[in-house]
């Protein structure tokens, strides 16, 4: 069971602001969510290595050449707010 | 009875490799560009991209982790570690957490815990408000930096003193531009430390509540804020309260220490592996490199430089700065009669000493060649210029990398080897200077320095001071 001060706790963590009713409704969803999960946990485990990934991968690395970088004007153009070639962003300490 | 309180520290070392390109995209690796001109889908974390790791950044961590005698993983994975804050657009810090690259070393007598890869964040500009970061309220981001490939060594707390820090840093520091994989500067921040410090009863072996020393661009002041945090440490446990966990910044212009975001201080990071990147299983092949391609590390070069005799100072000196030591052994290369204590002791000595009061001229743009360096030592050990006259021929060849036998020519300096003539020089300073010549007839055998200066002045440096005392003592009766 997930309890409101745990939803809060995350949503801090995450810079969300979530009215009262949210917090009900997610401290909700989010305990049906994780029991559904728990349910792996009736699997017995004993002795198998934790599983990664799925796909039997390894080992893929590339080797250290450049690459052409975005132009700078590009690379802005989805930013809200920049300024002098930068991303202006809201203070993290504001919120915090 | 007071209680005696001991430092327990532990450091924490991040490394910025020296690799081409980031740790898990193209773009180039840069210092001091203009803002945001290396940047790509990958490092600012646009939807639907993949990360693919650096194989060279691969490479270096195992370098590394073989240079600190760390146990390499047969298989290392990443994981995620979760945090939110404008330098790190996916909200996540690709790294290691479960198996890193390097487990279990040693570097000096300090326990490596592990080291691991991981990628480094953006650089963030505070903008209004005043001072750092508290009180801003904007920032500017430049993602150049985010994900330049790091290497994070955590220590044991196995040091005790700032002073140790220090030392040890210098010596970590050393290791790693020996092996070539970074540039270890520590003013332009690719190599940074930060120091977790407790305090303890002496001889218990329980761990304080410790605080965590963040960020500080030289070895200097790493010393200087640690004594001042373990000071302060001591200061609270003596007076019965207790060390608060938090961050601290030292700031060395004032000696203060000042606590940083203890709101943030909430370490929450909830790591899961990282589903983008598959297991790295280092192969015999990379394995074998990684030990194999090690250069001699200062810490065997010091002994090996002690060994031929070098005195201990000058072959930590030696050991410790790789130019150094490559024009150490350029000068024995040159001429093999010359003995390396000498040789050590002229290069960290007068010619260091020289370069320094020469527009501290560094060692990369000096004039001088080891070969000719060679030529003045030998010049000087075959009695042909007295020690004297071979600092003045230093001297012009610092200035204007003057041959050394030309200079000696042109001068005169060679040293005066028919004793006939030196001894009338010695007669004649002993007239010219009866009081000291009384002082030491009557026993203050210290006034003969006077005597000396007089030859030499009276030749200008090319009398061997062996022979003048000699020559003195035989005239004045001793």
């Amino acid at each position: 069971m997930i309890e409101r001060e745990q939803v809060l706790h995350v949503a801090r963590l995450s810079r969300l602001r979530l009215g009262d009713e949210e917090l009900d409704t997610l401290a909700g969803e989010l305990s049906s969510i994780l029991d559904h999960v728990d349910k792996l946990a009736e699997v017995d485990i004993e002795g198998v290595e934790p599983t990664s990934h799925v796909v039997p991968l390894e080992n893929v690395l590339r080797p250290d050449e450049p690459r052409p970088s975005l132009e700078r004007d590009v690379a802005l153009s989805q930013a809200p707010d920049p300024e002098d070639g930068a991303f202006r962003v809201p203070s993290p300490q504001a919120e915090a | 009875m007071s209680t005696e309180y001991e430092a327990v520290i532990g450091l924490e070392i991040h490394v910025q490799l020296s690799t081409r390109t980031k740790m898990f995209c193209g773009c180039e690796l840069s210092f001091g560009d203009d803002p945001n001109v290396h940047t790509c889908p990958v490092c600012l974390a646009h939807p639907g991209v993949l990360p693919v790791p650096n194989e060279t950044a691969v490479r270096y961590a195992l370098q590394i982790g073989a240079a600190l005698d760390c146990e390499l993983a047969p298989e290392s994975t990443f994981d995620r570690k979760n945090y939110f804050y404008p330098d790190n657009p996916k909200a996540y810090q690709i790294t290691q957490a479960a198996k890193p690259f390097c487990a279990n070393g040693n570097l000096g007598g300090v326990r490596i815990h592990h080291a691991h890869l991981e990628e480094d964040a953006a650089k963030t500009i505070h903008t209004g408000g005043g001072g750092r970061i508290k009180g801003s309220d904007a920032s500017l981001v430049d993602f150049n930096r985010g994900g330049t490939p790091l290497v994070e060594i955590v220590t044991e707390p196995d040091l005790r003193s700032g002073a140790q820090v220090r030392e040890w840093g210098q010596l970590l520091r050393a290791t790693i531009k020996q092996l070539g994989v970074s540039d270890v500067n520590m003013e332009e921040g690719s190599l940074r430390c930060d120091a977790n410090i407790s305090v303890r009863p002496a001889g218990s072996d329980v761990l304080g509540t410790k605080t965590e020393l963040k960020n500080m661009n030289s070895f200097r002041f790493i010393e200087r804020g640690i004594e001042a945090e373990i000071a302060r440490q001591k200061e609270v446990v003596s007076s019965g309260s207790e060390v608060v966990q938090e961050t601290l910044h030292f700031d060395p212009s004032t000696g203060e220490l000042h606590s940083l975001r203890s709101k943030e201080e909430a370490h929450d990071y909830r790591y899961l592996p990282e589903p983008d990147l598959v297991p790295i299983v280092p192969t015999q092949a990379m394995l074998d490199e990684a030990r194999e391609s090690l250069p001699e590390l200062p810490a065997a070069r010091a002994e090996r430089y002690e060994a031929l005799g070098v005195q201990e100072g000058a072959a930590l000196l030696l050991s410790f700065e790789t130019d150094w030591a490559g024009f150490f052994e350029g000068v024995l290369a040159a001429d093999d009669s010359i003995e390396p204590r000498v040789a050590a002791n002229w290069v960290t000595g007068e010619f260091a000493a020289e370069l320094r009061k020469q527009d501290d001229q560094p060692l990369a743009d000096a004039r001088v060649t080891p070969e000719a360096l060679a030529t003045l030592v030998g010049l000087v050990g075959s009695k042909k210029i007295s020690h004297g006259a071979g600092k003045t021929v230093l001297e012009e060849m610092v200035a204007s990398g003057a041959d050394p036998e030309a200079v000696v020519a042109d001068k005169g300096l060679e040293q005066i080897s028919d004793s006939g003539e030196l001894e009338k020089i010695v007669i004649q300073a002993i007239e010219d200077n009866p009081k000291p010549a009384e002082q030491v007839r009557s026993g203050n055998e210290k006034a003969i320095g006077a005597l000396v200066g007089a030859v030499m002045k009276a030749t200008q440096g090319r009398a061997d001071g062996g022979e003048v005392n000699r020559l003195l003592r035989q005239h004045l009766g001793l």
